[in-house]
């Protein structure tokens, strides 16, 4: 039942399996652990950047295409729910007309680029990527009618996800039961959701392919298999779970602006998740999301007071600065593209098979 | 051709390849067509002068970018790096200097600006061969970890910066006698555009020479169609390799100091903001080929400036639009190099 449930993908690792639980088990009892809204936004940010990283992993770690325009379709997703909301008001059927039209967005427009440009090799493509993101981002911080431009939109969501609604008055545990609750446990699940189809997608004779792909692509094609076709396959694809990624954020958040969703910052970040945590397998994006998202979050804590501790040596002191958090993941990025291109996931592996 | 008789008179000249022209003559073109546009002449004087101070600029910073991808494939996504330590090199040399650049005298100017590039071009210099070393070094032939590795160095590197100098903007005010415009009739050019416009002639009549009259000039060029037929030729491409991109590091630098001056401050993310450009540029030159790159840059300039006027928001997709204009015309950019 489980094996089936995770596509016959077991983690294979036994201290990968504790890490995954615990990461699991943290995120669902958040609200009950870790009280405060601080907690609860941290833990709904892994979740929506594990589905986001996860489809970013879906095409660089399993299809090996380098595509810096990811955050473009997140971007798409959270853009559509937020324009559906203001326009048409706080209903489901808003949030699904957003989503629909964000999805139809993402499709179309991934399989231009992909079938364009898939083609070339690898530098080409995440060039034009990266030109076509530029231009996307401009776009949206240009039609202030439509995006709200910088400012992004403010929105309300459909009433059942609003912290007003309480469904009972008796908080339960000391937590208050209302529906920034069961925004989290319906982001939650939607997380679980996706995760799951991802796995069973990259588990499937087609993502067999996509592997074939990224190891040899000349062999692939000799084999029969037209690559131009699967490698947009995966574009799509990815670009598809992206979207959604996007959507749920911006229902938690209620709020979508160009900063939040649609920053070459985030692509970075989301570049860096993938390959800390472990290209080519998909439980490397989930710890790659976590660790990145805990760091982004509470390292600053800690450098903080490294910094207090080193106020007397002038280097030592701006190298721990709480700001310059991404210098220490930067390095650790380029530490394991070289020691272990597998990332923290290839590492523990590598050990479990090692120890058998 | 086994039929050609050995007895017949071999000539030794091969025969000569016809230059490509065309492609020289779109700056011209484009230029006039603007003209009736922008309607004004004067406008149009400054205007054009503006981009070509641009494209000049911004030649100097991508020309390293397209030599180093042309002979070793490596494409730099850190190179951003480069030009941002540039500027801030320049800020805190001519910050130093406070009473040279105040003094209204274009000489002693000069040596002040002269002296902040000499310091920026021997650190970015440095600081190339270091990147080069331990950043590209160890994943040559390897695309897609390189765009990794490189995009972890450019993230490095600003982080380190922002370590040094800090995160917010540093004005960099040019010196007293850069500043104001000289009239041509009742057309104003500012005069740090007619600076820019000659030093960026000079870095590239320099490299132009040393392309086509040197014999490492030679070896670049034939490094770039064919390295594998260099290399058994008994020559080390890798060590020319390390030697063009430091100078592409250099370069960049010199431009990050001419791009600070141009804007007149500088962010810790100048470097990063300027890269979407760099690649547009070399795309449309050719991956590899310095005199498309030249032409590109300057297209890029110009039409951003005429755009800038006409349609401010046509403006920022101006540059994307080029591109795929001239793609469309040529698919592998103005100048294709041989083996791709």
């Amino acid at each position: 039942m489980f094996r089936r449930l995770l596509s016959g993908d077991l983690p294979r690792s036994r201290v990968l399996a504790c890490v995954l639980a615990v990461i699991c088990l943290g995120l669902l009892f958040t609200p009950f652990v870790f009280p405060g809204a601080r907690a609860l936004n941290v833990a709904a940010k892994i979740c929506t950047f594990v589905v986001l990283v996860s489809s970013f992993d879906l095409l660089l770690g399993y299809t090996g295409i380098i595509s810096f325009a990811h955050t473009m379709f997140f971007g798409i997703g959270a853009y559509g729910v937020a324009i559906a909301i203001t326009r048409m008001g706080p209903t489901w059927p808003a949030v699904a007309a957003g989503v629909g039209a964000a999805l139809a967005v993402s499709l179309v427009l991934s399989l231009v680029i992909g079938l364009f440009s898939l083609r070339v090799k690898a530098l080409y493509y995440a060039m034009i990527t990266l030109a076509v993101a530029t231009a996307f981002q401009t776009l949206a911080s240009q039609l202030s009618d439509f995006t709200g431009g910088e400012d992004g939109l403010s929105f309300k969501v459909p009433e059942l996800l609003s912290p007003g609604f309480s469904f009972s008055e008796r908080p339960f545990l000391g937590v208050s039961l209302n529906g920034r609750l069961i925004s989290y446990y319906l982001l939650a699940a939607a997380t679980v959701a996706l995760f799951l189809v991802m796995l069973r997608i990259v588990n499937s004779p087609f993502g067999r392919v996509l592997q074939a792909i990224r190891e040899n692509a000349f062999r692939a094609e000799a084999l029969g298999y037209r690559i131009v076709v699967y490698r947009t396959c995966s574009n799509v694809l990815s670009a598809a779970f992206a979207t959604l990624a996007g959507a749920l954020l911006a229902l938690w958040l209620r709020y979508n602006g160009p900063d939040t969703s649609l920053s070459f910052e985030i692509m970075i970040n989301i570049l860096l998740m993938v390959v800390i945590g472990g290209m080519g397998t998909l439980y490397g994006a989930v710890l790659g999301a976590t660790l990145f998202i805990v760091t982004e979050n509470y390292l600053q804590d800690v450098m903080k007071l490294a910094s207090h501790g080193f106020a007397g040596v002038p280097l030592l002191r701006d190298l721990v600065n709480p700001d310059r958090w991404l210098l220490w993941l930067g390095l650790l990025f380029i530490l394991s593209v070289y020691r272990f291109p597998f990332g923290i996931v290839g590492k523990l592996r590598a050990k479990a098979r090692r120890a058998t | 051709m086994s039929a050609s008789s050995p007895t017949a008179p071999a000539s030794d000249a091969l025969p000569a390849i016809r230059p490509d022209r065309l492609p020289l003559l779109l700056i011209p073109v484009l230029a006039l067509v603007a003209l009736p546009l922008v309607k004004s002449f004067s406008t149009w004087v400054t205007l054009t002068f503006a981009g070509l101070a641009m494209g000049m600029i911004i030649f100097i910073i991508a020309s390293g970018l397209t030599l180093v991808f042309g002979l070793m494939d490596v494409l730099n996504f850190g190179h951003g790096v480069f030009i941002t330590l540039g500027a801030f090199l320049a800020t805190a040399v001519l910050g130093t200097m406070t009473n040279w650049t105040g003094r209204d005298s274009l000489l002693f100017n000069l040596l002040a600006v002269l002296a902040a590039i000499l310091v920026a071009v021997a650190v970015t210099g440095v600081v190339g061969l270091a990147f080069e070393r331990v950043i590209i070094r160890p994943v040559y032939g390897q695309p897609l970890k390189q765009i990794m590795i490189t995009m972890g160095g450019a993230i490095v590197g600003e982080e380190l910066i922002k370590v040094v100098w800090g995160p917010q903007a540093i004005p960099l005010p040019l010196p007293v006698a850069f500043r104001g415009s000289i009239l041509f009739g009742e057309a104003a050019v500012e005069r740090y555009r007619l600076i820019a416009v000659v030093v960026g002639l000079i870095v590239f009549a320099a490299m132009f020479w040393v392309l086509v009259r040197t014999k490492i000039g030679l070896l670049i060029r034939a490094g770039v169609q064919d390295g594998e037929m260099v290399e058994s030729l008994g020559y080390r491409i890798r060590r020319l390799f390390v030697g063009v991109f430091v100078t592409g590091a250099a370069l960049a630098g010199l431009g990050g100091v001419l791009w600070g001056l141009y804007q007149q401050s500088v962010i810790p993310q100048m470097g990063e903001l300027v890269i979407v450009l760099l690649f547009i540029v070399i795309i449309i030159g050719g991956m590899g080929s310095v005199g498309g790159c030249f032409i590109g840059a300057l297209l890029v300039g110009l039409v951003s400036n005429y755009a800038g006027f006409l349609a401010p928001k046509v403006a920022l997709f101006s540059n994307i639009l080029l591109m795929v204009i001239v793609l469309l015309w040529r698919p592998e950019g103005l100048y294709p190099v041989g083996k791709r």
